[in-house]
């Protein structure tokens, strides 16, 4: 028997009750509260808001949004031009200089009249309880997470002493002239704030002061700070043009992308290059400019590697071609001539002119000893994604197929970012890296330390630095002391030309392309300078 | 008998719950970077990571790690995250109630609508109706989150701009209101959420009231006499304890807050939470929330078995046996 198709309830009168049901959800959507005119809403790659201590977490965009804009360092980034190279000028220091008497002593003579977002006076004592949060276990204000977040940026000061109000020595172990670049590191936060809050750092970043051009207001974990104008800001010229800064974590790219396009923020960072021409066809405006930045292979010298040999080094980086990869990233990248921006002051003279010549490449693997009847295998550590990294994956398929059209086998040994991090740290010798010819990790080159010392001192061979690869040359530890022992700034940058072009000579590295740090913003946003720097200033930004 | 059910279900959830602790400490461990690096930058040396390592008791064997972090959370603290320092439970406050917000506004689009299509489509099995909601269901449970996230922000906030791309609220609000503007912010991610659980439960209705009108007792009833809503009333009555089973579980998963969902929406919840605090290698918050997200299933779960009990008698005979 079978059953009779049943009729109940009918089926209009539930297809009615759907229908009902449906529009009962479908709520009138209120827009989202649009742009308002004098208020910078800026998605940020960060996933929750960098800290606001004055030792920023996330990296440099942590330094470019909750570090110098609230906060002032010793010296400041001169972020003002488009087109010069970004040098360290006076911050809360007006001068400073090495003592005459003994060159292991920094003075630097302190900004009158400066007052911290909460009224308190800057001055000597400050800037020594500041120094102390990070070198003086005893103080109370010593915090081991900042250490652990900037303290290494100041790797060569040792203490800091008051001489009168307004004036502080620093003294380092031998005489360094990186000092600059290292207080440029180091925001200077306000101690009675710190009281104010019960002395405690947690809430210090919930409140915090500083003497910077933006002052903070209102804070929600994990999505949103606001600023507002510091209207008694020391520098005159950067009194901000916006009413408000507002911050907000947008971690991932294409839901930047949409808040652009939708009209929830105003400015974002790092869009996803294959967004551009959409934002573009939007309207928005794509700013870019080259920063100190290098997306490199950092290979081992060690003699297991095909890479202690020079002649592979150089092989490799001939073999690159960079305009190709310029392309595939949207134009959005610059062709490496060698480890720092080719109009830095520290570029130099470098013979090794690196360009796209596979016939010279093939040349030198094959005086290497390599050749179709040895071919050159080279496996590289690479990641997904990361900081700095670019597009990775693509960009490294692209440079296999180049290395393939000289006879050379690239494989990749694919990690998440954080584990390629620790892969780096340990170094070339270390059992993680067994069979890892170079790493792809890519590097900050905006002060000296990090563009070169770092990577190049024999004595800091991971894990005791992140010299990775182990190079190790006697003339070039030699032209590493010179310039930190350098007397005024025109002989240090000289001084670091020599070292770069040692650099590149050596081929210490396989070098490939600079970003040029694209960001996207609305056409109501007037005023920004992309400066060639990691960092860039927001007081002369408005919001139409 | 009830409650003995109640007293048995939570012994039970006792082991599970530290069977839960034990995988997520393991896991999290067992996956590569130190957890440091959120805090630790880049060119730190040995000594400031080390020590850094012993203020957060990284230094430890895993075994002894767990059982400090286990007699912790037994007592309610779940240490502090490693990037932000912020207690675990004050990091998880907001983002349990931004999901458990979404979540349910999720399930009530999801259930109803899936409950709707199942029963028509049980009732009109074969016909087009069916066929429509069985196709809804199939591309519900097929179509992945993220790209139906990111269309639906590029239709209905680049193109049309009716409703916002991201956040919870205008207003840079903590948590989620339910009032004004904030439900504008909750409409496509808890649609995209809803989409999943929407399809999965049109499935399991469609074949319960499909195999309920099979059974005998609905021609004993039909030839009863009793009325069509009557017979209706017994339909659902004995489909219900399947649906709602799938529905505890389906809404279990809601609440773990989907880490694509919220990250496409940046909606602050606990997969947002997640997401940064598996990049950063933020430990503590990861077995924190996976922790609470674990009890919250084992309590779902409890929750749903009690109601069954409550509405079927049998499932009530059942538990003396």
């Amino acid at each position: 028997m079978t059953l009779q198709k049943p009729d109940y309830p009918s089926r209009r009168g539930v297809l009615i009750g759907a229908a009902a049901a449906a529009a009962g959800l479908a709520l009138p959507g209120p827009a989202e509260a649009q742009a308002i005119a004098g208020v910078l809403r800026i998605g940020m790659t960060a996933a929750d808001i960098p800290l606001m201590t004055g030792a920023p977490d996330n990296g440099f965009e942590g330094y470019r949004f909750c570090g110098y804009t609230l906060y002032d360092a010793l010296c400041n980034w001169d972020l003002s031009s488009a087109t010069k190279p970004s040098d360290v000028v006076p911050g809360l220091a007006e001068s400073w200089a090495i003592d005459p008497k003994d060159k292991t002593k920094w003075v630097f003579k302190l900004r009158h009249g400066v007052n911290f977002h909460d009224g308190s006076p800057f001055n000597a004592d400050a800037v020594v309880w500041n120094y102390d949060k990070l070198i003086n276990k005893s103080a109370p204000q010593f915090d081991p997470r900042q250490v652990a977040l900037i303290g290494f940026r100041i790797p060569s000061i040792k203490a800091v002493r008051k001489i009168d109000t307004y004036t502080i020595e620093f003294t380092t172990p031998s005489p360094d002239a990186f000092v600059p670049y290292q207080v440029v590191y180091i925001p200077i936060a306000s101690p009675k704030q710190w009281e104010a809050v019960g002395k405690d750092w947690a809430k210090f970043n919930e409140h915090p002061s500083g003497t910077g051009p933006f002052k903070f207001d209102k804070f929600v974990p994990r999505q949103r700070a606001e600023f507002v104008p510091n209207k008694d800001y020391w520098d005159r010229k950067r009194i901000p043009k916006t009413d408000r800064v507002v911050l907000l974590p947008l971690p991932e790219p294409n839901s930047r992308t949409s808040a652009l396009l939708s009209g929830q923020v105003d400015w974002i960072e790092q869009p996803s290059p294959d967004a551009v021409p959409q934002l573009k066809s939007a309207g928005m405006q794509i700013t870019s400019n080259p920063y100190p930045h290098i997306w490199p292979y950092h290979p081992s010298v060690l003699p297991d590697s095909p890479f202690h040999d020079i002649r592979v080094r150089k092989a490799i980086n001939l073999a690159i071609d960079r305009d190709g990869l310029v392309k595939l990233v949207g134009g959005y990248a610059l062709p490496a001539k060698g480890h720092v921006l080719p109009d830095s002051p520290w570029f130099g003279k470098p013979s090794f002119d690196i360009k796209h010549d596979p016939a010279q490449a093939k040349k030198l693997l094959i005086e290497a000893g390599y050749g179709p009847s040895k071919p050159l295998h080279l496996k590289f550590a690479i990641s997904a994604s990361g900081s700095g990294q670019m597009l990775p994956l693509p960009m490294n398929e692209y440079v296999q197929q180049n290395l393939a059209d000289v006879g050379v086998k690239l494989d990749f040994d694919v990690t998440e970012w954080q584990a390629l991090i620790d892969r780096w740290r340990a170094g070339a010798k270390s059992p993680m890296n067994k069979g890892i010819d170079a790493v792809n990790v890519s590097y900050a080159t905006q002060d000296p330390f990090s563009a070169f010392t770092r990577f190049l001192r024999s004595d800091l061979h991971a894990p005791s630095g992140v010299n990775w690869g182990f190079y190790s040359d006697p003339a070039m530890d030699k032209l590493l002391a010179a310039a930190q022992t350098a007397p005024d700034p025109a002989t240090l940058n000289a001084a670091l030309a020599r070292i770069h072009q040692k650099m590149v000579d050596d081929a210490v590295m396989i070098w490939v392309v600079h970003d040029t740090g694209p960001r996207a913003m609305s056409p109501r946003v007037k005023g920004f300078v992309q400066a060639k720097n990691w960092f860039q200033d927001l007081t002369p930004v408005s919001v139409a | 008998m009830l409650l003995a059910l109640i007293v048995r279900r939570i012994l039970y959830a006792l082991p599970i719950a530290i069977g839960v602790t034990v995988v997520c400490f393991s896991l999290v461990h067992l996956a590569p970077g130190d957890p440091l690096n959120a805090v630790v930058g880049p060119d730190a040396p040995a000594d400031v990571v080390a020590s850094l390592k012993r203020a957060y008791g990284f230094d430890k064997p895993l075994p002894i790690q767990y059982a400090k972090w286990l007699l912790r959370a037994a007592s309610g603290d779940l240490g502090r995250s490693v990037a932000t320092g912020r207690p675990v439970t004050e990091e998880m406050r907001h983002s349990i109630g931004n999901s458990v917000a979404l979540a349910l506004v999720g399930a009530v689009i999801g259930f109803t609508f899936g409950c709707l299509f199942g029963g028509i489509a049980g009732y009109a099995q074969g016909g087009v109706v069916d066929r429509v909601a069985s196709f809804f269901a199939l591309l519900g449970v097929s179509v992945p989150h993220y790209w139906l996230g990111m269309v639906m922000v590029i239709l209905f906030s680049v193109e049309f701009g009716a409703l916002p791309a991201i956040g919870i609220g205008p207003h840079g609000a903590a948590i989620w209101a339910w009032t004004g503007a904030d439900w504008a912010h909750a409409i496509l991610p808890a649609i995209t959420l809803a989409v999943i659980p929407l399809g999965i439960v049109t499935r399991t209705v469609r074949a319960a009231v499909a195999e309920a009108l099979n059974q005998e007792f609905v021609q004993a009833l039909r030839a009863k006499g009793l009325r069509p809503g009557a017979v209706l009333r017994h339909v659902m009555k004995n489909v219900a304890p399947v649906c709602l089973a799938v529905m505890g579980i389906q809404f279990g998963y809601m609440l773990g807050g989907s880490i694509l969902v919220e990250t496409v929406f940046a909606w602050p919840g606990t997969g947002f939470l997640m997401n940064d605090a598996i990049f950063r290698r933020d430990i503590p918050v990861l077995q924190g929330v996976i922790l609470v997200l674990a009890m919250f299933f084992v309590a779902l779960n409890l929750i749903v078995d009690i109601a069954q009990t409550l509405i079927d008698p049998r499932m009530r005979r059942g538990t003396t046996r």
